[in-house]
Order: structure tokens, then C-alpha cells, then sequence
């Protein structure tokens, strides 16, 4: 800190006034830190104390925090949780296309693209009321038990289907937002060059948009990372994290896979978290939002 | 080149631009001159078919370019316009803002478009810029690479709404002095401006927006020491006493 504001070949030395200034921060900053490292111990501790005390403790810590059952348990919900990971990148994909292409369709202008205006808006409407649960039970069970031929009846299918539907209307708002954020005047500086709409939105607005919607658009991506586990409720043959914790429940009554599967879950979302957080900050003083 | 026939524009009832006449040659300078809301910007903005006018014609080079029938994308092509907050796209190098238009809408092949974009950068004195982003420049840099931006495909006519008005006062006069060499150089211009010294030393022609319509036009050396409408007359001498004249 004394260091800074010194210039090249400037022989400024703090003056004694600041000097004491300067030691009495850095008092106030060690003590701070003691203050704050002895209170953080005192508030564990005591929770830790009231927690172990509790009555029911033991039989609580045996359900949820069985050690050496979860570490049991572990290679097979990691491997469920592989098929989390893959239904979400499969999904994303798909939601950001089709998300973008809802709103690109919101965003035409003239008659002859009322219809896709028009099912562009009912379609995020519908798609935004309804429960991503009672879409996958409507498609993951209703499809299949109609036995048409050329459908496929994989849950797992229809399951990734309904999220797809669910959350593309949701990412749609997303991107709509951020087309309609980019500044009137860029259109009309783009539009008086001579591009057309489509040139406007690809080259101008677009670019724009999408930069400025990234922070949003993770949040999603983390939301949907949780909401595949929505498909285990449809009971394929194929397991993820939670239904492969479920059915290791089933056997032992001991609940410590769901809490497994749960830590697995954060491994995952917490840095996504972090990522987006860091993501936002950066836009905040370096984004398309800056000055022009 | 350009004749502005009996136009009206109105934004719900608030009618701005009413029975609005003028017409600028070919490689002559006509300055508009007003208060601000006289409509000014709306005109240009007319022009440049960025509005849809009410009533009226705008002929450029003797056709009829408010025609329902006449593709707008393909008139802006040919008329320039520079914006008072200089709307460069953020996003973009001062390179890929101005080789756009000449790439997307004149197919330009992008190595063609770099050279006459450069070409057109050195002329505003920015070559050396053309890889920085446009808030990495002044306000008057900024101006200057719009200015290139608009005039890059040759546009027989340019538009300049206030281009000096969000500048700091020591950067104004880079930006005219720009705009005094294009005059000189026979580019057809309407400029709207505050920059009374630019209109009567630049301009071959000054028009008084008052009220929505041409109030009075004519050579700047007539307009300003010897106006006829009271409200020119009104006008200059509050400019005089505000010691801008």
C-alpha cells in the first residue's frame, strides 16, 4: 500500500504524518482479523455443541452422515451424475438454439410474420406457467404409452424433451431482454448504413445482446445442471444421481446416498455459481453496457 | 440533388416538421440553424428515411425517395448520416465499424474494405486507431471515425445532426474542421448545428428552422447581418448577447 503512487523516478517518501497513518491502518487491519478468526471459532463451536447435543444426534448422524456407507455408494452416483451431465449438455445445446430462435421469431416485424410472432409469444407463455415436472410426467409417460411406431418411447428421451421445452421458453425471456436492451440508436446507426433487419440484428444487435445476457444465461445453465434430476422421476433404465441413490436407500434405509449425491451436486454447481459471479463483475466495468 | 417539398411529421399529435421546404445542389453546404425541438434532427432524420413523414416529398437526385414503393435500405446506402452521440457499435474495432457497411451491404471482399476503410480512417487523421475500440477514444476521435464510417461508400449526399453538440469545447474544432475540408472537397452536405461560426464561414447556405418549418433561408452572409423574419432577428440577437456569434 505505501508503495503505490510511487512514480518512476519520483523519490516521494511517505511524509512522518502519513508514516503514522500507514501503522495505525495496519493495527487496525491485524486486529480485525483477530476479531474476526476468534468469533468465527466461538459461532462453529457453538453450533457444533448445540448440534451434538441435540437429542436424536446419533441416530440423525447415522441416517444422513454414514461415512464409510457413502464412500460405499459413491462410484455408483458418480456414475449417475454422469448421466446428469450428459442430459445437460445435450439440453443446453438445444435450449440455446431453440431459445434464441424464439426470440429472433419476437422480434420480426411485418405482417407476414405474425404467426411466428404469435407462437413465438404462446409458446414462452405456456412454457413458462407450466411445472418442468408435469411437462416431463405429460411427455416422459403420455408419449410412450401411445405406442406409435415412429416415436420413440425412451423415457430418457422424452424426459430431456420436456426439459428442453420447459427451459427454452425461459432462455427465450433471457435473450429477448437482451435484444430489446441494445440502445434504439445502434439500430438506427446500423439501419442509416444500410443493412438490412437481419444484417442490424446479426452484426449489431446480436453480438450486443448476447454479451450482455451471459451472466443470466449461466444462472439457467446451473438451474437446469439441477433440474436433470427431474428425469430420474420417470424411473428409466437408466440411473442417475438421485435415482441411483434411491435405490441404494431402498436396501439399507440409511439416507446418507441422497446427501451423497446432494455434495456431488455442488461439486458441479458451486464453481458454475462462482463462474457466473465472475462473469457478472467483469461485464460490470468491461461490457457492452460501457461507455459509447 | 436534394429538394425537401411541403413536409410534415408528427409523433401522435405534437406535430414537429409542418409545409417544410428547401433544396441544397450538388457539392453545396447548407447549414440548418434553430433552437433546439425546431426540428432539426427530425428532418435529417427524414431524409435520411429513418421516419416515416406524414405528408410531403423528399426528391434526391430527382426521385421520389418517401415513396412507399422505394426500398429504404437502399437510399441510406447513398445518403450518409453522422449522430450527435457519434452511435459507433461498441462491440467492434474502429476497423470493423467502419469496413461493415461496404462488406455487409455494398459486398465489398473484406480485404478491399480494410484498404479503403484505412484509406478513409488517414483522412480523418485515426489510422493509426484503427484497431483500438471506440471507448478507448476521445469524443472528437470518436466523432471522427463515425464521420469515416458514414462517408466510407461514397454517399452522394451526408447528414450531420449536431455532431459537435456532446463534444468537450476543446474538441469541437477538430470535428469542424473535418467537416470544412469535405466542404471543400464538394461533398454535398446538410449539417444541423449550435456552431454559428461554422455556418457562417462554412456553409454556402443557412436555413432558420422555427416553429417546424423553414422560417428563412438563404446565404449566410444575408442571414446573419441582415435577417428578415423577426424571429431570425430574435433569434441572432440572443446568440449575439450570449456572445456565441
Amino acid at each position: 500500500m505505501s508503495t503505490r503512487g510511487t512514480a518512476p523516478g519520483d523519490a516521494w517518501v511517505p511524509s512522518p504524518v502519513q508514516q503514522e497513518r500507514l501503522a495505525y491502518r495496519r493495527r487496525r487491519s491485524r486486529r480485525s482479523a483477530l476479531i474476526a478468526a476468534v468469533s468465527t471459532v466461538v459461532v462453529l463451536g457453538a453450533v457444533a455443541v448445540a448440534v451434538v447435543h441435540t437429542r436424536g444426534w446419533p441416530q440423525f448422524r447415522h441416517a444422513f452422515f454414514d461415512l464409510s456407507y457413502g464412500v460405499q455408494v459413491l462410484p455408483d452416483i458418480a456414475k449417475g451424475l454422469w448421466l446428469n451431465v450428459r442430459i445437460m449438455v445435450v439440453c443446453e445445446v438445444v435450449i440455446l438454439v431453440l431459445a434464441l430462435l424464439l426470440a429472433l421469431a419476437r422480434s420480426l416485424r411485418g405482417p407476414a410474420f405474425f404467426p411466428l410472432r404469435a407462437l413465438s409469444t404462446v409458446y414462452t407463455d405456456v412454457f413458462r406457467g407450466l411445472p418442468a415436472l408435469l411437462v416431463i410426467f405429460l411427455l416422459g409417460f403420455g408419449v410412450p404409452s401411445l405406442r406409435i411406431g415412429w416415436l420413440t418411447s425412451n423415457a430418457l428421451v422424452w424426459g430431456s424433451i420436456g426439459l428442453i421445452l420447459t427451459y427454452s421458453a425461459y432462455v427465450a425471456e433471457v435473450f429477448r431482454a437482451g435484444i430489446e436492451s441494445v440502445h434504439p440508436s445502434q439500430r438506427a446507426a446500423a439501419r442509416s448504413l444500410g443493412l438490412t433487419h437481419a444484417q442490424t440484428m446479426r452484426h449489431v444487435v446480436l453480438p450486443q445482446a448476447v454479451r450482455r445476457v451471459v451472466p443470466p444465461l449461466l444462472n439457467d445453465l446451473v438451474s437446469l445442471q439441477k433440474d436433470t434430476a427431474l428425469v430420474a422421476v420417470l424411473g428409466t433404465v437408466y440411473y442417475d444421481a438421485v435415482l441411483q441413490a434411491q435405490i441404494d436407500i431402498a436396501e439399507s434405509f440409511n439416507y446418507t446416498p441422497y446427501v451423497v449425491a446432494g455434495l456431488l451436486f455442488l461439486v458441479l454447481t458451486i464453481p458454475l455459481t462462482r463462474l457466473t459471479d465472475w462473469v457478472a463483475r467483469r461485464q460490470g466495468w468491461a461490457g457492452a453496457t460501457g461507455p459509447v | 440533388m436534394l429538394e425537401v417539398d411541403r413536409l410534415r411529421k408528427s409523433y401522435g399529435g405534437r406535430v414537429v416538421l409542418s409545409d417544410l421546404s428547401l433544396s441544397v445542389a450538388s457539392h453545396r453546404c447548407l447549414a440548418l440553424i434553430g433552437a433546439s425541438g425546431s426540428g432539426k434532427s427530425t428532418l435529417l432524420r427524414c431524409i435520411n428515411l429513418l421516419e416515416t413523414v406524414d405528408d410531403g416529398t423528399v426528391r434526391l437526385e430527382g426521385r421520389d425517395i418517401t415513396d412507399p414503393r422505394v426500398r429504404p435500405d437502399e437510399v441510406r446506402a447513398r445518403v450518409g448520416i453522422v449522430f450527435q452521440a457519434f452511435n459507433l457499435f461498441p462491440h467492434m474495432s474502429v476497423l470493423d465499424n467502419v469496413t461493415l457497411a461496404p462488406r455487409r451491404v455494398h459486398g465489398v471482399p473484406r480485404p478491399a474494405a480494410e484498404e479503403q476503410a484505412l484509406a478513409m480512417l488517414d483522412r480523418v487523421g485515426l489510422a493509426s486507431r484503427a484497431r483500438a475500440r471506440p471507448d478507448e477514444l476521445s469524443g472528437g476521435q470518436q466523432q471522427r471515425v463515425a464521420i469515416a464510417r458514414a462517408l466510407v461508400t461514397n454517399p452522394v449526399l451526408m447528414l450531420f445532426d449536431e455532431v459537435t453538440s456532446a463534444l468537450d469545447p476543446e474538441l469541437v474544432g477538430e470535428v469542424l474542421s473535418l467537416l470544412a475540408e469535405l466542404k471543400a472537397d464538394g461533398t454535398t452536405m446538410v449539417v444541423a448545428t449550435h456552431e454559428m461560426g461554422f455556418a457562417r464561414q462554412v456553409a454556402d447556405e443557412v436555413a432558420f428552422l422555427a416553429d417546424g418549418t423553414v422560417a428563412e433561408q438563404g446565404p449566410p452572409e444575408q442571414l446573419f447581418t441582415d435577417p428578415v423574419d423577426p424571429r431570425t432577428q430574435r433569434f441572432l440577437r440572443r446568440i449575439i448577447e450570449a456572445g456565441r456569434l
